[in-house]
């Protein structure tokens, strides 16, 4: 087995707990002094410096979410000097302001050791030719694959995403070994080389190390099938770095947290309570030794869950579950937790479309949930009985996913209202009061 | 013997029917006979036609949500008491009767019931030995 710093990969959990109390006391005391945006937070909550004894006192700290980044743009939250500052890097800002991060040269060393423990977590080593086929440019996916490729000491093929039979064409003269995008640009570089009449003998990928944007199992599969590689997933966000916050191993069962430079935390999203190990709730992250850009219980929003099992692959790292969702789409009915994500999963399993929508209002004190959902031929009957015999049997398959049983409405297709070319998913009449 | 028999999924509106028959009109498309059931929420609109293939497809590209399934239709005699015999017949056999709708064959100048039964092949049986005629697709031709 392979690490790229074994010492601190698969270090005991004392000396790792050691290490992050100590990396945010001071981390605190440095956010305090020379961020005033972040000690304004601090004193509207009360807290010092002082407060912050190591990590069992995180939970005082206030949060950071993305409208702090936003009211903070573009230097409010930098914790150098920018004459200390080499690089930015920014989300692509599709809603509201763009997010900008500034990196120092220190912090761009420890991004790079970052993913180059996820490039030798998904098996590669110098010897390995890496093709990143991530964009590069503002967004983090190529420059951080780029730098952790470099670093390993890898032959790095810079080639950005797009081009495909080109990148075809590299794959097979230079050998590429690893491959480093996104998984839906993954899936159509397999895609695309089988149209070209080739197999992936013809290539000599074993690895994907593939981010920036949710994919499921079944995904993972395909891509696998594809390619005839092995895909591992990595996640990061730019407010933190970039890619490599969390990666896979060899187990391919959840990403190991590099928990020497960021501290996951689960909370409800709902109140800011942190929640024990194995519950579902909002990730959020305080990295203790960013200098530029040093956010500390930055909320993410992405919903997941955090496990600390001994793994296999030998690290101690606590591992998060991919994400399930987003906390912004998270409803509570009837007191219970539900995504529409988990209502979409169960459309696609059962054999009905993804058109759909969720409605929820209030009779009395009691929650109503209904669904909404277009049928296709292959659902219609002839009997009255029949249509709602399938609408039973979905909402049965509704109510072992999500534990809560919805009445289920099926409806003629395209009948569900579409504003902007988009389905509204979720209508929420107990807010409209 | 059975006919095909096209179910349309329904939308609970006004004129959602009208919008699909007026496809069928448009395809120039017959209608031997037709039969709706409904509920608060949604209807099924039944339909029987020579052409089942076409006017399914007509119907799918226009947006409605259709299948095909397979129904009896059964001879009725022109006097009394000739649908009361059928469905005594179907009854001490116990097969159950979902839904019934009449339709005429002006080609074979005959008047038919459409059954849909929970067990058409036992139907089938109890209706030929009582000499009762059950029509196949063969009378749209
Ligand atoms: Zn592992």
């Amino acid at each position: 087995m392979n690490y790229y710093q074994k010492e601190i990969e698969c270090a005991s959990l004392d000396t790792l707990k050691a290490l992050q109390d100590e990396r945010l006391v001071k981390q605190v005391n440095r956010v305090y002094n020379n961020v005033g945006y972040y000690r304004n937070l601090m004193q509207k909550a009360g807290v010092t410096p002082d407060d912050i004894k190591g990590t069992k006192d995180l939970y005082k700290l206030p949060f950071l979410s993305k409208a702090d980044l936003r009211d903070a743009y573009p230097y409010g939250l930098l914790g150098t000097p920018l004459s200390e500052c080499v690089r930015i890097h920014s989300t692509s800002g599709t809603t509201g302001k763009r997010v900008v991060a500034f990196y120092t040269q220190h912090d761009l060393d420890l991004w790079d050791d970052c993913c180059a423990r996820a490039i030798v977590g998904a098996g590669g080593s110098r010897e390995d030719i890496c093709q990143v086929c991530y964009g590069y440019g503002l967004f983090t996916g190529g420059m951080g694959l780029n730098g952790g490729s470099h670093k390993l000491g890898c032959l790095t093929l810079p080639m950005s995403s797009g081009n495909t039979e080109r990148q075809i064409q590299f794959m097979q003269d230079l050998k590429s070994t690893i491959l480093g995008c996104t998984p839906s640009y993954a899936a159509y570089i397999g895609e695309t080389l089988h149209e070209m009449g080739l197999t992936p003998d013809d290539i000599s990928l074993k690895a994907g190390i593939f981010g920036a944007e949710p994919w499921t199992e079944e995904m993972r599969h395909q891509i696998e099938e594809l390619l005839g590689i092995k895909a591992y997933d990595i996640y990061g966000l730019t407010e933190l770095s970039g890619p490599g916050v969390s990666f896979e191993c060899c187990e391919q069962s959840g990403m190991h947290v590099n928990e020497d430079h960021f501290i996951p935390e689960i909370i409800n999203p709902e109140t800011g309570e942190v929640l024990p190990e194995g519950e579902v709730g909002e990730l959020v992250f305080t990295s203790i030794t960013k200098e530029a850009f040093p956010l500390l219980r930055y909320r993410t929003r992405d919903l997941c869950v955090l496990h600390r099992e001994k793994c296999s692959c030998g690290r101690t790292f606590i591992k998060m579950s991919k994400p399930k969702g987003r906390s912004d789409d998270m409803l509570i009915i009837k007191g219970v937790n539900v995504f529409p994500s988990q209502v979409e999963a169960v459309l696609i399993e059962q054999g009905y479309s993804s058109n759909y929508r969720i409605e929820i209002g209030r009779e009395g004190n009691m929650d109503t949930f209904d669904v909404l959902v277009e049928l296709n031929s292959s659902q219609v009957s002839d009997t009255v009985k029949g249509i709602k015999d399938s609408e039973k049997a979905l909402a049965g398959a509704m109510k072992t996913m999500l534990g809560v049983v919805p009445k289920i409405h099926l409806v003629a297709p395209k009948s569900i209202e579409r504003s902007e070319g988009k389905a509204v998913r979720v209508i929420d009449k107990r807010k409209l009061h | 013997m059975s006919i095909k028999q096209i179910s349309v999924f329904l939308e609970n509106r006004a004129g959602s029917m009208a919008e699909a028959t007026a496809l069928l009109a448009d395809a120039k498309i017959n209608l031997r006979a037709l039969s709706i059931a409904d509920t608060a929420e949604f209807g099924i609109l039944r339909i029987v036609t020579d052409r089942t293939e076409e006017a399914l497809k007509v119907l799918e590209d226009g947006g409605f949500a259709a299948a095909v399934n397979h129904v009896l239709a059964v001879e009725i005699e022109d006097k009394p008491g000739s649908l009361a015999k059928i469905l005594k017949v179907l009854f001490d056999a116990g097969v159950g009767v979902e839904y019934t709708y009449a339709f005429t064959s002006i080609k074979a100048n005959t008047a038919y019931m459409i059954f849909r039964v929970d067990d058409r092949s036992k139907a089938e049986n109890v209706l030929k030995e009582a000499n009762i005629n059950v029509a196949g697709q063969e009378i749209f031709r």
